[in-house]
């Protein structure tokens, strides 16, 4: 499965500046994997030392926020667009 | 005057740059993440590059001399400015066009203490409907404008739930922005012509404001919002200093004491801490007497992600899909619940939440007892007030300020319905005799 990962600014330094990256996996967990192997340092930035996702980071598969569906265990459909966002953004 | 670092985060890390400041800053001294320590320096960031937790900002706050300070802010502007010197501004902030929002009243409500069980002295309103935009967000977006002015940014944006969308077109009007603001799409009406009126771009997005959120989120990192200053994005760590004012505002109003008790209406959670924030500044500055004081966080039940986590004693806030009246508290995923979670159960506050029904009833009991006509955020606050002094968590004999942030008129619709014209009778005296109404 072929996935379009967009990347925020604040990871860009892992991407050679590019706000967009294909990566492969059936599952967000898998597309993680794939995006460290070819952005080393990148996971790091995104899961906890438990392999969680931070919590302050937000990601959504296509329109829908993986904390409503099942986090990584996220199924990932060829060409759906993975959004990673910072959680900390908006609201008074 | 000795300056020292104050600083509310945790012990600081590694620093990174991300850039110079192009102007005075004030007594602030750089960015630092709340949740790893890491350093930055001041710019327009908002989200820590270690583990995107969210950047704030740190001070070089005037301690030393209470006293001196005390006197100076005593005699500066009836505004936010003046408390300038505890503030990311610089120190003329006040001589550039804005909206110098704030000093807003204090209101002791007496009649609304006695209705709610509250011994009279004790319960306070502060009525930040009396801002330039009639909600506190004109305290926060004052901020923003400030550090946007300091990036270089041309245009003032946000994601809002309404009432800060008035505050950036306004504030923007002011001082020569351009302004652009993101709304759902299905916001009340009055707060859509509130934010329309002053002439800047208002763009609905079909979805809720999570979904508003999101987008603004993306369109920050493109190249078609470069350029722009996001008040509560990119410009957040500044903007979320406006509500330290709240804080400050209420102690010196009380007479330079803390309240014991607060309850603060939660949405993204941001200015409940902020004034938690700002009461702790305070105390090491030595302009109140250091004591307890308790935090009590307000949310509508059809969206209360903190309130639900507070009552299951979790750290992690589940999001939810709101479905309340109270629109400008309706984030489902709100960025510093862990933290309003962390205030909360320091302070021995709770966070306790009412449903829509109990939020129009708040609303008549406000207007009726103290003749202060909320919005449904100011709802959800007197009726959690009600609800915690009725569950004994409020202590009715110490001092208890209830955060009013909006006004009523921007949120008609909630009580339009039972809130009518008694009668409707013929220009005579008999026909008013006949409605029984002449008391």
């Amino acid at each position: 499965m072929s996935v379009n990962v967009r990347i925020p600014t604040i990871l860009r330094t892992y991407t050679g500046g590019k706000a967009e990256v294909a990566a492969e996996g059936g599952t967000l967990g898998e597309v993680i994997a794939d995006l460290e192997k070819k952005h080393t340092g990148i996971a790091a930035r995104v899961l906890d030392d438990q392999g969680k996702l931070r919590r302050f980071v937000n990601v959504y598969v296509n329109d829908d926020d993986v904390r409503f569906e099942q986090g990584l265990a996220t199924a990932t459909p060829d060409g759906a667009g993975v959004s990673i966002i910072p959680a900390v953004a908006g609201g008074c | 005057m000795a300056v020292q670092t104050v600083e509310t985060s945790p012990a600081t890390g590694a620093t990174a740059a991300t850039g110079t400041p192009a102007v005075d800053f004030g007594p602030a001294s750089g960015l630092s993440c709340r949740e790893c320590g890491t350093r930055f320096e001041l710019g327009p960031i908002f989200a820590c590059a270690e583990c995107f937790g969210p950047l704030e900002v740190a001070y070089d706050l005037p301690l030393g001399d209470p006293e001196a300070l005390r006197k100076k802010i005593e005699s500066g502007p009836a505004n936010i400015w003046r408390y300038a010197p505890l503030l990311p501004v610089p120190a003329d902030v006040a001589d550039k066009p804005n909206l110098n929002p704030g000093w807003t009243k204090l209101v002791k409500a007496d009649n609304l203490a006695r209705e709610i069980g509250v011994e009279p002295g004790k319960l306070f309103v502060k009525d930040d409907s009396g801002n330039p935009t009639h909600s506190f967000k004109d305290r926060v977006v004052a901020q923003a404008l400030e550090a946007a002015r300091a990036f270089g940014f041309t245009t003032l944006s946000c994601s809002s739930t309404g009432n800060l969308a008035g505050a950036v077109g306004a504030a923007a009007a002011r001082a020569g922005f351009r302004s652009c603001v993101f709304i759902p799409h299905d916001l009340e009406q009055g707060k859509v012509v509130m934010a329309a009126v002053y002439g800047g771009e208002l763009v609905g997005i079909e979805g809720n404001y999570d979904d508003v959120n999101r987008f603004c989120s993306e369109l920050i990192g493109d190249p078609l919002g470069e350029g722009w200053g996001f008040v509560n994005v990119n410009l957040r760590p500044y903007y979320g200093e406006g509500s330290k004012t709240l804080a400050y505002e209420i102690c010196e109003q009380l007479g330079w004491v803390l309240p014991d008790q607060l309850v603060i209406p939660i949405a993204s959670g941001s200015q409940l801490t902020k004034i938690d924030k700002g009461l702790k500044e305070l105390i090491a500055l030595g302009l109140v007497e250091d004591k307890p004081y308790k935090i009590f966080g307000a949310q509508a039940e059809g969206c209360s992600p903190v309130s639900a986590a507070f009552k299951a004693g979790q750290d992690v806030v589940r999001p939810q899909k709101p479905n309340t009246i109270a629109k400008s508290l309706a984030i489902g995923n709100p960025a510093d619940g862990p933290y309003v979670l962390d205030i909360a159960r320091r302070t021995g506050g709770a966070v306790e939440d009412v449903d829509d029904q109990q939020v129009v009833d708040a609303i008549k009991l406000l207007a009726r007892t103290e003749g202060i006509f909320a919005e449904t955020a100011g709802g959800v606050t007197v009726g959690v007030t009600r609800k915690l002094v009725e569950a004994g968590l409020i202590d009715p004999a110490l001092t208890t300020v209830v955060l009013n942030t909006g006004d009523g008129l921007k949120t008609l619709d909630a009580v339009a319905e039972t809130s009518q014209a008694s009668a409707t009778i013929k220009p005579s005296l008999e026909a008013f005799r006949s409605a029984g109404l002449a008391g």
